[in-house]
């Protein structure tokens, strides 16, 4: 059996906000600790970040480990891989589990390497072997058709990185406390080789948790307007297909399928979607899907509770005006 | 400036299915076609070859069939192409796919820029350029999706959540190019007809990469796959909803009136 002391957790922070994953994923490593009597630590780098060692802890870590420092500000491959390989060398603990954002695969696809440890990606599903104790997670793989259930038999620690929106983070507990430990940084500016030249971030709009969500594709010819419009009156989010987000029409925050969201809402209206295999795992959690599609052969229908064949541009404009008539 | 671009041939996800009984691929009959962000990882490459000159090698790991796919990459415009290609290389998880390529690009050697995809269309880890950079010791910038190369240092914007960071870095670096990022230019009808008669794809084994058994494939990786098993994807009624205009959005009102 595979013996656990502890597991550890990084916790993503961008402009001094932790990643809604990095909770998800808190909340995860406590239910697989609690099985097997392991500590959960959570990977804090950052600059001025200490309250959110604090909200960690309300989360669910037991312990943070916390490296803060000017240098640490934004996260670099670079620095962060350093810092962090540092402390794994030094204290081996058997499990690290990641969210896996764009920053978090950067991240865990480098340390592994330097490591020498397995490293399995993106999971939607993750336990422990009984025969063994190991990590157990389910990689899904073309599109999101097929799991590959991996595990890492050699090398530690065994390394996770973790889909975002299909764990639940733990809800606050004032009453939790936990350790802090601060680590000296020695990472020298003139050592570093990359810089940040330009950043630009918006507030990231979170899809994965709206109760209803209509999703244009490239069937709206790029025009958005109804899509917007119906969201609006049905108090919902815009989703986009892959596509559209590709030119740019649409921010990659709101692109929803096996590399962009998971929704896990109520109702979908999904217009001028074709069906894609990379897009269908995104919708489907939802409870409710409408389609609309000129092609009466179009997958879509085959993955859609209501299908309606036709033009979105007919179709919209009417129920639009309905339920703005409805609404008074 | 010498530009590799590591290429990877997937099966068309729609067309992937898993045998019930015996649990595993159904290979026969799938098409397969270049990772579509690798197309993209070219296209960047060959603009820059454009804009700077220089040279753009492909080069992938992966069984003889990937062959056609690699006369394709050179007609689009790639100088060169290499087959990665050995019974020891079956099995391999990213640790050893990144190592056997970082090798490649080793025995290529003095190359500036090294293009990715930002992930492959049939496992999609990501894990196998920054693999690849941390083997060779050199910078990183994935999910790229523009790039300029000024005063030996390329500059590359990268995709993070809320937004986009630009990434400056010294040469040699790798880029992981964000998938549908540009538009991959056709091949040349007469380059594609010279790829498909005339070029020769070099092919390097295991002893001309000098890598051991023991490095590479099944043996050195980390991870395995215990077993495959079909996402179930949730049941769905599939009611088509027909009639007159006024019908249709009557029932759709219907639907839709129970989350107002
Ligand atoms: C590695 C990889 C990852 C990917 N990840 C994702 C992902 O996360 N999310 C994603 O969405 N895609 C993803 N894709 C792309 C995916 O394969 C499809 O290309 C994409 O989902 C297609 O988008 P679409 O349905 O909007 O466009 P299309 O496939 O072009 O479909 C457009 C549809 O609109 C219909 N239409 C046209 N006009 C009208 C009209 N007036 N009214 C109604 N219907 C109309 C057409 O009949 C058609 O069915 C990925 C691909 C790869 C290779
Ligand atoms: C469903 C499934 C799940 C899997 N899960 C895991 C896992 O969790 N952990 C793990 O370690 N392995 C896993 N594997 C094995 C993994 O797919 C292989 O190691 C594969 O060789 C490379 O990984 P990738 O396709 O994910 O590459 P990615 O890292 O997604 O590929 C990114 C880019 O790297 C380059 N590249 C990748 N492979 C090659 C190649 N052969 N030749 C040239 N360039 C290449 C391409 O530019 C590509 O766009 C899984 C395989 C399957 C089928």
């Amino acid at each position: 059996m595979a013996g656990y002391k502890s597991i550890w957790v990084f916790l993503e922070q961008n402009e001094g906000v932790l990643e809604e994953v990095s909770l998800e994923v808190l909340g995860k490593a406590s239910e697989l600790a609690s099985k097997v009597g392991a500590e959960v630590t959570g990977i804090l780098l950052g600059h001025n970040v200490k309250r959110l060692a604090d909200e960690a802890i309300k989360r669910g870590a037991e312990s943070i480990i916390l490296a803060d420092s000017p240098v640490l500000e934004n996260y670099m491959t670079e620095t962060y891989t350093e810092v962090i390989a540092g402390l794994v060398k030094e204290r081996n603990p058997d499990a690290f589990i990641f969210g896996a954002t764009n920053n978090g695969v950067d991240l865990a696809g480098r340390l592994a390497v330097r490591l020498g440890a397995g490293l399995i990606a993106h999971v939607v599903e993750l336990e422990l072997e009984e025969e063994t104790g190991l990590l157990l997670g389910s990689v899904p793989g073309f599109g999101g058709s097929i799991l590959a259930v991996c595990k890492c038999v050699k090398g530690r620690p065994q390394m996770v990185t973790v889909r975002p929106g299909i764990f639940r983070a733990l809800p606050p507990d004032e009453s939790r406390k936990g350790r802090i430990e601060e680590v000296q940084v020695r990472l020298k500016p003139e050592d570093i080789k990359t810089r940040i030249v330009e950043k630009k971030v918006g507030k990231a709009i979170d899809i994965s948790k709206a109760e209803k969500v209509v999703i244009g594709g490239v069937g709206t010819g790029g025009d958005l307007s109804l899509i917007k419009r119906l969201a609006e009156l049905i108090g919902g989010e815009v989703g986009v297909t892959r596509p559209l987000s590709d030119q740019g029409i649409a921010p990659r925050d709101i692109m929803v399928g096996a590399t962009g969201v998971g929704l896990s809402s109520k109702l979908a209206i999904v217009a001028g979607v074709s069906g894609a295999a990379h897009f269908l795992s995104g919708i489907d959690k939802v409870e409710n899907v409408i389609a609309i599609n000129t092609d009466p052969d179009a997958n879509i229908f085959n993955h859609a509770d209501y299908c309606v064949v036709g033009d979105l541009f007919k179709i919209m404009p009417e129920l639009i005006k309905r339920i703005e008539s409805l609404k008074g | 400036m010498r530009m590799v671009v590591c290429v990877k041939v997937t099966p068309k996800a729609e067309q992937v299915r898993l045998d019930p009984t015996t649990k595993t691929l159904i290979r026969e009959g799938v098409e397969s076609e270049i990772n579509p962000a690798d197309k993209n990882a070219l296209e960047m490459a060959l603009n820059l070859k454009d804009k700077h000159d220089g040279e753009v090698i492909v080069l992938s790991m992966g069984p003889p069939a990937f062959e056609p796919h690699l006369k394709l990459a050179v007609a689009m415009g790639a100088d060169d192409a290499i087959l990665l290609s050995d019974r020891a290389f079956a099995g391999a998880d990213t640790y050893p796919t990144s190592f056997t390529l970082a090798m490649g690009i080793k025995k290529l050697g003095n190359v500036d820029i090294i293009f990715c995809g930002e992930g492959s269309s049939d496992a999609g880890t990501n894990q196998v350029p920054p693999g690849i950079a941390e083997w060779l010791g050199i910078p990183q910038i994935t999910f790229v999706n523009k790039v300029e190369v000024v005063d030996g240092k390329v500059r590359a914007r990268r995709t993070i959540r809320g937004g986009y960071e630009v990434v400056e870095a010294p040469l040699p670096v790798l880029l992981s190019v964000e998938l549908g990022c540009n538009t991959p230019r056709f091949p040349d009808f007469r380059r594609k007809r010279w790829a498909e008669r005339e070029f020769r794809l070099k092919v390097w084994n295991k002893n001309e990469l000098g890598v051991s058994e023991e490095q590479v494939g099944l043996k050195a990786s980390y991870t395995t796959v215990k077993e495959l098993k079909e996402a179930k994807m949730r049941e769905r009624k599939g009611e088509f909803i027909r009639g007159s205009p006024e019908q249709v959005t009557e029932k759709l009102l219907e639907i839709i009136k129970q989350y107002l």
